[in-house]
């Protein structure tokens, strides 16, 4: 029975609610007071967790196989013909139409239920910045595009959604854009997610022409709606033998998709973004670098589960690139002193986590691992930006600490968020952590190590921020000191709630080890059968209990080992730090360049981008100008003397020579024009009397004959 | 009744001086007096003819002549005392603008 209700029925109205506030907020925000900015755009994303929270709680009524909702609101890319691999032309069309299933629930409600935390939260935290409207404003566009992506029922509107939090992410990592590094920043993560938007697109075409739709199914639609969608052509087309497990095309698909993803949720090697867009407002990496945006990537690649279960080497790939990522991540985390470097390294390392869960198709311990990381991390972020607050903007820690009594709730909350990403049992990141490290010991012993390394690395790295901040004396100057104050309640009741659900989230995963139902997974499991049964992912596996047990009780170890070891170096101090990066001077330097991977992008492609530029600058200037404009200037201006020496000499010279010959001929005729009347007077006179000496003879007869 | 040559000696005497006068003097208005002299030659001529054939055609003629002299003269005395108003001279060797 397919479920119904006003709220499924009003999917569209998720999105929209932040839309119409966001365009509010971009054309008239100027004009309104900071109050009206809080209620409206704060509101409109409360709104949009009350009819989320409405649609997930309708869709529960029905059976799980038919927990579907699709919703087609209207044609968007009207049907065209295009010709498909195999030869034969098919109607190419995309929708604007949203789909809430299992999977879109989680998002839905993680996006809009952090989102608004994380909204409330900047009401207290932006409070004295200028700009407040366009931060808003910004952020509610963000939260339009972010819900686009996870509801949208097709992979191109996935893509609009896609590319949407992307721009939000430029705009906001560069808030502050009158500071250089920050719009560097900015412009860092929009070019470095082109090349996995490429990636993406090309991902989304080869789709279309192998599988002839874009739409993700055809479930909750009516039968006459007409266009199969990618889990149902893909079925028919594994039962007719066309394609397989293993089909290059289809691994082709996974890889392009992925590279999308490794842009996105910042992987090894497009992941060098995410470090430096932590220039942007502290909400900001809350929201979108750490809970929501940076996810995105592995929502795709779990949306497109059906065909990774098809393309094992794809998935061999994710789960090596989740993996590296991981540890490199943690391990760059060690040594950083920025307070939101460390966490920007950290969320690089959990979401190499989550792809790790991907690659050895535990699809529903990655999303699950993306839930319980939204809110600790989230948590985290927030509590950074409360601690930051309270120091006046310091984010260096070696200039904290000694805060717990100064900041006590904020300290409190922190502490738990570091205790649930420390995989500590039971706070949430322990369940989503042991999910992960389970399934992979199942499929690779040697991923399994490499993750449950990180693990290690993550408690030691977590807890030195910790102590490093929140205990010992206070290394902050006096000015910096006596300001030291608590944060607003707006600021602290969010930490409190997210502190709630780090501590309890992760309990509706609770394994069946521990005597629990892992209800999250079996929540997921409608949606992540795929189309074959003996590939279909990674069932819920049952271990033997004394295993997972065993790997419970090994990976708290390496979690207490880590806590144990920061905090003989940074609390009790009977190491010093000091002498250990002195024992591994090169090893050090190493980490704290940061594997030197930004140097080496420099040198390798920023570098030779900017010495094309100056190559074509002088071919322009030398080649182009040089011989192509001056060369014609020169050829016209050769022309041109040409013509002005023909025009002078033969066309003038001509003229001139026929007046001085008229000059010349003239010359004994104007002998005879002296002007004075008497000469020509004369001239008559002579005139007459020549003409009388002529015809004398005449006249005489003339005389002769009148006598 | 006198003989015809005398008649034609003092035609061609007043003649000669008003080609003399015409040919030398550089006075305009002198110029212009010689030329009416010339034309008197003629009339002379002309009236003297007249008288020795019967024929009253050449005192008509003389009357034309002395018509034209009339005008001539009245138009030349206007361009002189134009000339004369621009130039300040009335000596024809002064007069020079045709003159290329």
């Amino acid at each position: 029975m397919t479920p119904t209700g006003y709220f499924l029925s009003h999917l569209w109205l998720i999105p929209l609610f932040p839309l119409a506030t966001a365009a509010l907020m971009l054309f008239f925000g100027k004009r309104l007071p900071n109050t009206g900015v809080s209620v409206l755009c704060v509101g409109s994303v409360g709104l949009s967790f009350v009819h989320a929270a409405g649609a997930v709680l309708q869709l529960l009524t029905a059976d799980p196989e038919h927990r579907v909702a699709q919703q087609i609101m209207f044609e968007w890319l009207t049907p065209g013909p295009m010709q498909m691999t195999g030869g034969h032309a098919i109607r190419f069309v995309a929708d604007w139409g949203f789909l809430l299933d299992p999977l879109s629930c989680v998002m839905v409600l993680v996006v809009t239920g952090v989102g608004f935390l994380i909204h409330v939260y900047s009401i207290g935290y932006m409070g004295h910045e200028s700009g407040y409207y366009r931060f808003f404003g910004y952020m509610n566009l963000f939260m339009f595009a972010m819900l686009t992506l996870v509801l949208a029922n097709n992979m191109l509107l996935m893509f609009v959604g896609w590319e949407g939090v992307g721009l939000c992410s430029y705009l906001l990592i560069g808030f502050y854009f009158l500071k250089k590094s920050a719009s560097d920043a900015g412009k860092k993560a929009f070019i470095v997610n082109r090349i996995g938007d490429a990636g993406f697109i090309l991902g989304i075409l080869l789709t279309a022409v192998t599988l002839g739709t874009i739409r993700f199914t055809d479930q909750g639609l009516p039968d006459s709606s007409g266009y199969s969608g990618i889990l149902q052509s893909l079925k028919s087309a594994v039962e007719s033998g066309a394609l397989g497990s293993g089909s290059h095309v289809l691994t082709a698909i996974a890889l392009l998709l992925f590279v999308g993803a490794m842009g996105k949720s910042a992987q090894i090697p497009l992941y060098v973004w995410l470090p430096d867009a932590m220039e942007g407002p502290t909400p900001v990496s809350a929201l979108i670098h750490a809970a929501t945006m940076v996810t995105a990537g592995v929502y795709m690649v779990v949306r497109m589960n059906a065909i990774y279960q098809l393309a094992p080497f794809a998935l061999d790939v994710v789960a090596v690139i989740g993996a590296i990522t991981a540890i490199f991540a943690a391990s760059m985390a060690l040594v950083q002193n920025d307070i939101k470097k460390i966490l920007a390294y950290s969320t690089i390392s959990q979401l190499g986590y989550m792809f790790l869960a991907l690659g050895v198709g535990a699809f529903a311990a990655g999303i699950f691992h993306l839930m319980t990381h939204a809110f600790f991390k989230a948590l985290l972020f927030l509590g950074a930006g409360s601690v930051i607050h309270a120091m006046s903007g310091e984010q260096d820690i070696r200039k904290m600490g000694g805060l717990w009594d100064k900041i006590p709730n904020t300290a409190k909350t922190f502490g738990v968020a570091t205790l649930a990403i420390a995989g500590i049992f039971p706070f949430a990141g322990f369940f989503s952590k042991d999910e992960i490290l389970g399934s992979s010991f199942d499929r690779y012993r040697s991923l399994w190590f490499v993750g449950f390394i990180t693990a290690g690395l993550t408690a030691f790295y977590m807890a030195r921020l910790f102590f490093l901040t929140f205990f010992g004396y206070c290394r902050a100057d006096e000015h910096t000191e006596k300001h030291i104050h608590e944060s607003p309640r707006a600021m602290i009741v969010p930490l409190m709630i997210l502190a709630g659900l780090s501590l309890i989230g992760g309990w509706i995963g609770w394994p069946s080890a521990l005597g629990g139902e892992n209800r999250f997974e079996r929540f997921l499991e409608p949606v992540l059968t795929g189309v074959l049964a003996e590939t279909g992912a990674v069932k819920i596996v049952h271990h033997a209990l004394a295993k997972e047990i065993f790997l419970m009780l090994g990976s708290l170890a390496v979690a207490f080992v880590g806590i144990w070891l920061a905090y003989e170096l940074y609390s009790s101090c009977r190491i010093a730090p000091e002498l250990v990066a002195k024992k591994w001077p090169r090893l050090y330097q190493l980490l704290l360049h940061k594997y030197y991977v930004d140097e080496i992008y420099d040198a390798a492609i920023v570098d030779r981008t900017k010495d094309l530029g100056t190559g074509l600058g002088w071919l322009d200037a030398n080649v182009i100008d040089g011989l192509g404009v001056n060369g014609a200037g020169w050829l016209a201006r050769f022309g041109s003397t040409l013509s002005m020496w023909w025009d002078k000499w033969i066309i003038d010279g001509l003229l001139n020579f026929s007046a001085k010959m008229m000059q010349l001929l003239s010359y004994p005729v104007r002998l005879l024009q002296t002007g004075m009347f008497s000469s020509y007077a004369m001239l008559i006179l002579v005139g007459l009397v020549v003409l009388l000496a002529y015809y004398g003879h005449h006249v005489q007869v003339l005389l002769r004959s009148v006598r | 009744m006198l003989p015809i040559e005398n008649y034609l000696f003092l035609s061609l005497a007043l003649f000669i001086i008003g080609v003399i006068g015409v040919v030398t003097r550089r006075n305009v208005i002198v110029v212009l007096m010689s030329i009416e002299l010339i034309l008197n030659a003629v009339n002379i001529n002309l009236a003297a003819f007249s008288r020795l054939y019967g024929d009253v055609a050449g005192q008509v003629f003389a009357l034309f002549i002395i018509a034209d002299a009339a005008a001539e003269a009245a138009v030349a005395l206007g361009i002189i005392i134009a000339f004369f108003r621009n130039r300040e001279t009335v000596l024809e060797d002064e007069m020079d603008l045709l003159k290329w």
